[in-house]
């Protein structure tokens, strides 16, 4: 069975076909989205089960002639990298259609169509082994999103979507520029074949920089970050989440499938300054977030902060194979990395959703709007602490696990590393603790929050299931660095080793 | 067979369809569009049918080596009649709406098609002069065709003016390429050159004449000036005609002269077409971006394509030439769908000319706005519209040639272009609408749009095919 096809497509289809409900229909868009996605994450099942943990090869692999005088092959498969952020996308799929159920009151059916065929081409950018189908996917991408946050955003939606593409546009066609090199070098489109291209320094650092230049902007990075708040405090809360929780794995992705392996050199030599970058986005941008007054903007920059262990993790395995000489010690920031991305998923988005569930009722994003909400909604006040609690870094959440490997790795490199990464769990815990401070606990602070009522259970069904994945991966992390312990390791073996010549 | 029937079954039929519409009532001219449309299709299937008498050869010419038959002249032909086909479906709807349904239309839009094939298949300068003024007469008369409006006047004398000098131009370059290589004949004067070696200064001042005849055929800066007077002036109709099927025939002119005839003097024109495809990608995409008429708009649009297409000639590989021909033929379509989107919603004695116009259009019909922004993505070169994939092949062969300051310009610029596109996206999904818009079209229109809409997702998906039938139209 084509399984990643499946997830691919599926979702796709499932999008037409939600369009052609037509929006005279919007019981029938909402039913038919969330069997669609309940499909999709069943079809996650054999894929996990039939994942081999045990190797860092391509599995699941699907191959054909799609542009036979290009050399273009529809190429998919999945390792260590992938298989977690598409579970990830598949998780994510039902909670965005139960988060949108009757909060999306116009074109219900365009809205969830955007959804499903996000979701596929999501699949399809960490699936894709052919450099210009995983172009194509990660392109094409914008397309839904940007349709998402100007239909259904806040007052200063075009601008802030418009931001969004150009920006997100602006950085991945140097990328496109970087990979149409490597076709003419390598006369293939083929990833795994350009992992083995021998490259100059030059070409390198070029390459290295256009790849930059995409995922930087994706992920996204000091000082290219800026789109993000916007973005977030504009989209709708299913946007806002998906936009968190997955797009912006997409840049760590493209980092370990992209710059590591093809310009090992250059990645080496200019790891220095990604990780400066990493710790000003994590300590800098942690100081913007303690200032927010708004609470999206507050967890969209906590997310940049966030995202800067992401590169820490990956670009500091230079540093620890320089200063021990061995890999097995790189393996851990790079294997916190991936955790980091993965847990970030459920906090950021689970994050999103709680403001989300905030916003529906009072519409106001304002910290100062509200005040004392336990009071009124205790359940809620149960999830929104849990969350902000696991954005924290609490232990035996999973924001603990993924920031303390980063920082436990960077040690290894350099104490400075680790003292500045460490600050986060300081100013991670001001702006998330105090945020619940002003927001969920004292004295009611306004007669809305005063007529607030409390989650019902479609909002209780959703976050429920984050705060037990948080909990999951807070308390048993091992299966999930277990999925991706090979391919990490196969990657270091292959960054060690120079391309040059 | 003979070698240039569909041109003669393009004339025969067009002068009959002048004859039959002298007899025929004013209440049955639909009897003209169908006569068209047979001529097309019919030009369409002699292009295709397996010709004996071509059989084994790639090149065939006729008429004392005036005219030649080889891949390249027959794709473009195809795309021209697919086109105007199209082109013919909007324009009668379009036509029907203003009381402007009459057979002149036709007969000129013939008479120009005629006079692109002729371009397509020049294998003289004497053919590639006819051919062009043939297109390009017509086209001056289908600016004016609606004699009540001033502008549609002003466009078209302005058009007149600026095409007359271009063309004198041209021709005084052929006078000196004629004088230095004392042939008319393409592939002669390709030998001569290549035994001179190209390095006469005759035939380099006859070059840039010549380019400078195609620059204004193609629209590139600085010769673009006519392009958004004459898309904004013009009947909607006649726009369409005029952005779509002679950009064809503006590929072919610049690859028979500047390739087949001089080819070796691929270094001269590479720096003249150099600064002509940058100052069109700059010029074009920034001024674009400060229209609030949607047809300047387009037009501007249409300078920077035409920049892309340049730099797909560029390069002076086979690979080049495939990647411009795909470029065109790309172009095309996505032009005659986004014309055609605006004929749609032309209505109630008023042309849309404003980008305003189209506020709202996702709340009126999300399928036309849905066609409408597929093309908007594929103009600006997003995955995976079928645009994406024209940039992506001329890229590719810049890259190719080592010329990477191009490619990064033009991968730049096209990142500014989608600004305005999205633009477009944005007044048709994100605005409330602000007039009671009714878009009625009959039911060929809504089919041929929809056919054209689906086809920027559909050959992008599959482009596959395309690509490889434009790759294989150049000799390798």
């Amino acid at each position: 069975m084509p399984l990643l096809s499946l997830l691919i497509w599926l979702p796709i289809l499932g999008g037409v076909a939600v369009l052609l409900a037509g929006d005279q229909r919007p019981a029938v868009a909402r039913a038919l989205s969330l069997l669609v996605t309940v499909v999709a994450l069943a079809l996650c099942v054999p894929l996990y089960n039939g994942f081999d943990t045990s190797s860092a090869a391509m599995q699941f692999v699907e191959k054909t002639v799609w542009i036979e005088t290009f050399n273009v092959n529809y190429h998919l498969g999945v390792d260590g990298f992938s298989v977690p952020l598409i579970l990830l996308t598949a998780f994510f799929g039902p909670l965005i259609v139960l988060a949108g159920w009757e909060v999306i009151q116009t074109k219900v059916h365009q809205y969830m169509a955007a959804f499903l065929i996000m979701e596929g081409l999501m699949v399809g950018v960490f699936s894709a082994l052919d450099g210009l189908l995983f172009y194509i996917f990660f392109e094409a991408m914008l397309i839904p999103m940007f349709l998402v946050i100007g239909m259904w955003g806040g007052p200063r939606r075009v601008y802030a979507t418009i931001k969004f593409f150009l920006y997100t546009f602006l950085g991945s066609v140097f990328m496109l520029v970087g990979i149409i090199y490597l076709y003419n070098q390598a006369d293939t489109w083929s990833i795994q074949a350009w992992h083995d291209l021998p490259l100059g320094m030059t070409a390198q650092t070029a390459l290295f920089l256009g790849f930059l230049a995409a995922f930087a902007v994706k992920i996204p990075m000091f000082p290219v970050h800026t789109w993000l708040p916007d973005a977030h405090v504009e989209a709708p809360t299913g946007g806002s989440v998906i936009l968190a929780a997955i797009m912006l794995k997409i840049g760590g992705y493209g980092f370990l499938r992209f710059s590591l392996p093809i310009t090992p050199d250059a990645a080496a030599s200019l790891d220095g300054f990604v990780i400066a970058l990493s710790l000003i986005a994590i300590v800098y941008i942690g100081f913007v977030a303690l200032v927010q007054k708004d609470m999206k903007k507050l967890i969209a920059y906590s997310s940049v902060s966030h995202m800067g262990f992401v590169t820490l993790g990956i670009f500091i395995a230079f540093g620890i194979v320089r200063s021990t000489g061995a890999t097995q010690g790189a393996g851990l920031g790079m294997e916190g990395a991936m955790v980091q991305m993965i847990s970030h998923g459920f906090i950021s988005g689970a994050l999103f959703l709680c403001v989300g569930v905030l916003y529906d009722r009072v519409h106001s994003r304002e910290i100062s709007a509200y005040g004392g909400v336990a009071n009124t909604m205790p359940w809620f006040a149960f999830f929104s602490v849990l969350f902000f609690m696991a954005n924290a870094g609490l232990p035996g959440t999973s924001g603990f696990v993924g920031e303390f490997m980063v920082i436990l790795a960077s040690f290894r490199a350099n104490f400075w590393y680790a003292f500045a990464a460490g600050l986060t769990l300081i100013l991670g815990a001001a702006y998330s603790l105090w945020l619940v401070k002003r927001v969920v606990f004292g004295e009611v602070g306004n007669s809305d929050v005063a007529a607030l009522e409390d989650i019902n259970r479609r909002e209780a069904v959703v976050l429920g299931t984050l705060a037990v994945a948080v909990l999951f991966i807070g308390l048993w992390p091992a299966p999930l660095i277990e999925l991706m312990d090979a391919s990490v390791g196969e990657l270091l073996e292959h960054i060690v080793q120079t391309k040059l010549n | 067979m003979l070698i240039a029937a569909p041109e003669m079954l393009v004339l025969v039929m067009t002068c009959l369809i002048l004859c039959v519409d002298t007899f025929l009532r004013e209440d049955r001219r639909g009897i003209i569009h169908g006569l068209a449309m047979l001529t097309v299709v019919f030009a369409a299937i002699i292009t295709l049918r397996h010709d004996p008498l071509v059989e084994g050869q790639a090149v065939v010419t006729a008429f004392n080596d005036m005219f030649v038959r080889d891949d390249m002249a027959d794709t473009l032909k195809l795309f021209a009649y697919a086109t105007l086909a199209l082109v013919f479906v909007y324009a009668k709807h379009y036509l029907r709406t203003f009381g402007m349904f009459r057979a002149d239309f036709y007969t000129l839009s013939l008479f120009s098609l005629l006079g692109v094939m002729l371009l397509i298949s020049a294998n003289s300068l004497i053919m590639i002069y006819l051919g062009l003024e043939l297109s390009a007469l017509a086209g001056y008369a289908m600016v004016a065709y609606d004699r009540g409006s001033s502008r549609g006047s002003e466009s078209a004398m302005k058009y007149f003016i600026l095409g007359s000098m271009a063309s004198g131009l041209l021709l005084y370059g052929m006078s000196m390429v004629y004088g230095a290589t004392g042939s008319l004949s393409l592939p002669t004067i390709a030998e001569a050159v290549r035994v001179s070696g190209g390095d006469d200064i005759l035939l380099v001042v006859g070059l840039v004449f010549m380019v400078v005849g195609i620059a204004f055929k193609l629209g590139l800066v600085p010769f673009h000036m006519w392009a958004p007077d004459v898309y904004d002036g013009a009947p909607l109709a006649a726009t369409l005609f005029i952005a779509t099927v002679p950009k064809l025939a503006a590929f072919a002119m610049a690859y028979r002269i500047l390739v087949g005839g001089l080819g070796d003097m691929h270094g001269d024109w590479q720096q003249m077409l150099s600064v002509l495809a940058v100052l069109s990608l700059v010029v074009g995409n920034l001024a674009a971006i400060v229209q609030t008429n949607i047809r300047r708009m387009l037009a501007y649009s249409t300078i920077s394509h035409m920049g892309f297409v340049i730099l797909g000639l560029l390069p002076g590989t086979t690979y080049g030439y495939g990647a411009g021909l795909f470029y065109v033929v790309v172009y095309a379509l996505m032009s005659a769908a986004a014309f055609g989107t605006l004929i749609l919603l032309s209505g109630q004695g008023k042309d849309v000319t404003e980008l305003e116009d189209l506020k709202g259009l996702n709340q009126h019909n999300g399928w036309y706005a849905a066609i409408m922004a597929m093309v908007m993505f594929s103009m600006a070169g997003v995955p995976v519209f079928v645009g994406f994939f024209a940039k992506l092949l001329v890229i590719k062969a810049v890259l190719d040639a080592g010329m990477l300051p191009l490619a990064i310009l033009a991968v730049v610029f096209s990142v500014i272009g989608a600004f305005y596109y999205l633009r477009v996206v944005k007044l048709m999904y994100f605005d409330e609408p602000d007039t009671d818009l009714r878009i009625e079209a009959p039911i060929d229109f809504s089919a041929a749009i929809s056919l054209n809409g689906v086809l920027m997702l559909g050959l992008g998906l599959f482009s596959g095919s395309l690509i490889a039938l434009c790759m294989a139209s150049f000799p390798a």
